[in-house]
């Protein structure tokens, strides 16, 4: 309840746009609080002052002030080791559900003082520490699993900093307009299915004769010319040279054909061909519900492919 | 963050140099325990061994308390509570596991620095507090950024100090200081050091060892000669055969002093000493502090006297003291405990039995010291139960409580009332600060004889056994060898010379820094111009000496976020930029000068010419070679004149 609570007052206290572009962190953005263990020093320098006050203590007086003021100094310290900083998001590459993705954000330091322990989480407590020399720009990646098909938000993360005492604790909200493609988790190894003929545009695995593809024991019948005379020269019995023609062979993965199993499963079985029929070379076409991609063998195709794997019934953003 | 080999070696550092300066105080066997576990964590982080097994530290820790409560007979107090705060912060170096135990351990030697000043609040002591707290702070910025090297961690805590130190101050001078204490304090809460209310053998001489400072006086205008230089502390009536002591005064009247003359006019600076009594030159008539005037010419504060106090007083040089003594008293003064030292009493029979008068009887005693081998030494050998007997006729060897202490006995055998008088004998001139300075190692026991007509006289035995001790002090008295503090027997003119100016500058640390009270707060405030000095006022103007300070500082500090400056030429140019996004022509980021200027004519025409010729010059002035003074001059000048 009460957490609810405390959640509802900071998405309306921290409300803000998701950001685009390059974000400067000035002062409206970052915010400071006493940390728990900012509280446990003041409470030791109310002791330290009461000793002083009540033995007369001069010098006890002077250690603490000194200690006050450092104490008191360090929450512009926090801040001066946020401020100012410019963040801009980086390129997501898409990772299989299951998989880290991981986000990039670019933090350019630009004045003359390096910036330390500086974290960056998201709400579930994914993190990430580090520090950023002076007047550099420094790639900063934050992996978070990715658990789902679909777009992945990296929603909004945190920024903050505890240096250089821990007492205070200086923070700022970032949320950037960045996605992760998310692809469906490939099922476990299976066959490629088998061509079907009735359609008569897919054809799997037709001989052809441009390919060298292998060797086979002789079979009654096969054509002198492809009879490998070298292996029989090597005592390993009559067999035939086999070739395969690429030109016939175009596999089209149909959801239609599938079994009837839950829509994700059909998913991850067909992401799973996707990979093996791009690792094997072959002209592999997707044929789905809402559209279908034509056979090609290239790494854009193997994109496009899982790209609408993932986005398969999803609302594109 | 871990807790790596680095960071147990910092909060080892910060442990031993908070607790180092209390070993001196601690029992032997308390700084042995504490440096043992000190050394077994170092070799345990060392070695890189595990720490030990959590039973064995409970068995420690429970050691350590029950020897704390058997040694010292409570927990409590201040010598206990220290003992105990120290080893069980060495007891949780042993026991660190987690950064929270080591932000702890942080706190905890911050807390640990502060016990130190109940026993020394001098200007090493402040420069040892700042060095302990640059460590403390390293370790403590190593707490948060653990990769950090050790420069750089060094750089951030020293800035940090340096940066607090000001700010500090202007908290410290207007703080509204509240006269302590808050709550009633442990007995022992003081140092004590100085002149006790008793005298028995060895004691003035025990005393003579310490070149502790006992008070500082400044003469507002002339200056007594040494030998009347007597400063008048506990007096003492009662004696037991080995000790004196002060006893009851039989009467509560204020003594009297008539025909007195060559009045002097002083201010003590008392260094606080835990007990009532104030010193004076003999005798006091006037004192600026409220305080008691006892039968015997003793000053009594109301209160002991636990923080260094100020305080004017005239005293009368020639002076009638208490003719009119009453008759309890001088009973008292006559009283002698029975059955000791036999042969005295026989001696001062003797005496009397000549028919001489009192002031022949005094001149034949003292000429007894002088004539019959006696010697002035702090090393005299030990006396029997019979203590004046073995001095006077076997021994013959005694400091100034041997011989005032023999001298009132044969004085009170002989029926002249007489009593011990204790204080400060001398002083040491610093013409720098012009002030004297008292120190225990002038602690001096004299007598009185109370005469006819004539009141209370001082008589000095040890005068008449060695006039150099008055004249000259201590050093000149003794024979060279005898083992004396270090800055009595020095006599270097350099030495000396540094001495003078270390004290003076310990006065001045004294009166402004550690005797910064409400009254110094108030007189110092009005001084600077503050006209209603109330703790309202203080708080606000500290509250606004700080807020200035921060800004200043923030100013300072922030600036070196910023991108740094750009060199002249790029300055202009991205102040012509600037004038072209108000007109709604930014350049992008990605364009370069003769791009941005191409874009800026076709859509304003006009500018076509301005632009390209800045656009040019620019080029040239950044990336080409000419980079002459009146160039860039040149450039700048057609920025500023250029007109949208």
């Amino acid at each position: 309840m009460f957490a609810t609570f405390k959640r509802l007052f900071r998405n309306w206290a921290f409300r803000r746009s998701v950001e685009s572009g390059t974000l400067v962190l000035n002062q409206r953005r970052i915010y400071i609080v006493p940390s728990r263990q900012g509280f446990g020093f003041a409470l030791v320098l109310l002791m330290m002052l009461l000793g002083d006050i009540n033995y007369n203590l001069s010098l006890g007086y002077v250690l603490t002030f000194l200690l006050a003021t450092m104490a008191g100094l360090t929450m512009l310290y926090a801040f001066r080791n946020l401020a100012q900083l410019e963040i801009h998001a980086g390129y997501v590459e898409p990772v299989f559900a299951g998989e880290q993705a991981h986000f990039v954000f670019h933090f350019n330091n630009p004045g003359t003082l390096p910036r330390y322990q500086i974290h960056l989480h998201d709400d579930d407590g994914h993190h990430t520490v580090f520090d950023l020399p002076a007047q550099r720009s420094t790639p900063i990646e934050l992996t978070i699993p990715a658990t789902r098909r679909g777009w992945m938000d990296s929603g909004r993360l945190t920024l903050y900093t505890h240096f250089p005492l821990g007492l205070f604790y200086a923070w700022t909200y970032i949320h950037f307009e960045v996605r992760c493609l998310v692809y469906p988790k490939p099922a476990a190894p299976q066959p490629l299915p088998a061509s079907s003929a009735q359609d008569g545009i897919g054809k799997v695995l037709a001989a052809g004769d441009e390919d060298f593809s292998g060797l086979r024991n002789y079979v009654a019948g096969d054509a002198m010319p492809r009879i490998a005379w070298k292996a029989l020269a090597r005592e390993q019995g009559l067999q035939v040279k086999q070739f395969t023609s690429q030109q016939g062979r175009e596999l089209w993965l149909d959801w239609s054909q599938l079994p009837n199993i839950a829509q994700e499963r059909k998913l991850e079985l067909l992401a799973r061909w996707v990979l093996d029929a791009d690792a094997q070379g072959l002209m592999y076409g997707l044929r789905l519900p809402d559209g279908e991609v034509a056979p090609q063998n290239n790494p854009a195709q193997r994109t496009e492919c899982l790209r609408r794997l993932a986005l398969f019934g999803l609302e594109e953003a | 963050m871990k807790l790596t080999a680095p960071l147990v070696y910092g909060l080892i550092a910060c442990i031993l140099l908070v607790s180092a300066p209390h070993a001196d105080h601690l029992p032997l066997w308390a700084s042995a325990v504490g440096a043992a576990l000190l050394a077994w964590r170092t070799y345990l982080t060392a070695s890189g061994n595990p720490l030990p097994a959590r039973w064995l530290l409970l068995i420690i820790t429970f050691g350590s308390v029950l020897a704390i409560a058997i040694s010292f007979h409570t927990l409590f107090g201040r010598e206990a509570g220290v003992t105990l705060l120290i080893l069980l912060a060495a007891l949780k170096l042993m026991e660190l596991r987690a950064l929270r135990d080591a932000t702890v351990l942080v706190y905890l030697s911050c807390f640990i620095i502060i016990t130190n000043f109940f026993y020394s609040q001098s200007i090493p002591t402040a420069l040892f507090m700042l060095f302990t707290l640059l460590v403390i702070m390293a370790t403590w910025v190593h707490l948060q950024t653990g990769t950090l090297a050790l420069k750089p961690r060094l750089r951030i805590a020293a800035i940090l100090l340096l940066q607090a130190i000001p700010l500090a101050l202007v908290l410290f001078v207007l703080f509204p200081r509240v006269q302590g204490p808050l709550w009633g304090m442990p007995q022992d809460a003081y140092a004590t050091s100085g002149l006790s209310d008793t005298m028995s053998p060895g004691s003035m001489s025990k005393l003579s060892l310490s070149d502790a400072v006992a008070f500082r006086v400044t003469f507002n205008d002339q200056v007594p000669r040494r030998d009347q230089l007597y400063w008048r502390g506990p007096v003492l009536w009662d004696f037991d055969g080995t000790t004196w002591t002060r006893g009851r005064n039989a009467t509560v009247q204020r003594p009297t002093l008539s025909d007195t003359g060559s009045p002097v006019d002083y201010t003590v600076t008392l260094e606080p000493h835990n007990k009532r009594w104030l010193f004076a030159l003999d005798m006091p008539s006037k004192l600026s502090i409220a305080a008691d005037f006892a039968p015997d010419f003793q000053l009594l504060s109301k209160e002991p006297v636990n923080a260094r106090i100020r305080y004017n007083a005239t005293s009368q040089l020639s002076y009638r003291a208490n003719p009119l003594e009453a008759p309890l008293q001088l009973r008292r003064a006559l009283t002698l405990p029975r059955g000791f030292n036999p042969q005295t009493r026989q001696l001062a029979a003797e005496w009397r039995a000549r028919g001489i008068g009192d002031d022949e009887l005094i001149r034949t005693a003292l000429a007894n010291f002088s004539q019959n081998n006696f010697s002035y030494t702090l090393e005299p050998p030990p006396l029997g139960i019979n203590s004046v007997d073995d001095f006077l006729f076997t021994t013959r060897q005694g400091f100034c409580e041997h011989y005032a202490s023999s001298f009132v006995f044969l004085m009170r055998a002989a029926g002249i009332p007489a009593r011990v008088v204790t204080g400060y004998q001398g002083g040491e001139y610093n013409d720098l600060g012009g002030y004297y300075i008292l120190r225990q190692s002038d602690a001096h026991a004299w007598t009185e004889v109370w005469l006819q007509d004539r009141g209370w006289v001082r008589i000095d035995p040890t005068a008449a056994i060695s006039p150099a001790r008055i004249q000259s002090g201590l050093r000149a008295a003794l024979p060279n060898d005898t083992a004396l503090p270090f800055l009595i027997r020095t006599q270097s003119p350099l030495l000396l010379k540094l001495r003078f100016n270390f004290d003076a500058l310990t006065n001045q640390w004294n009166q402004w820094v550690l005797g910064y009270n409400s009254e110094r707060q108030f007189a110092f405030l009005t001084r600077l111009g503050m006209e209603d000095v109330s703790w309202q006022n203080m708080a606000l103007d500290m509250l606004a000496g700080v807020a200035l300070l921060t800004g200043i500082f923030t100013l300072l500090l922030l600036r070196r976020m910023l991108p740094k400056q750009a060199d002249a030429v790029q300055t202009a140019w991205l102040k012509l930029c600037r004038k072209l996004a108000k007109v709604g022509l930014p350049r992008a980021p990605h364009e370069g000068a003769m791009d941005y200027a191409k874009r800026v004519a076709i859509a304003r025409p006009e500018l076509q010419q301005a632009m390209h010729d800045l656009a040019t010059c620019y080029v040239a002035l950044r990336y080409g070679r000419a980079n002459e003074k009146q160039d860039v001059a040149a450039f700048k000048d057609a920025v500023r004149a250029f007109k949208l």
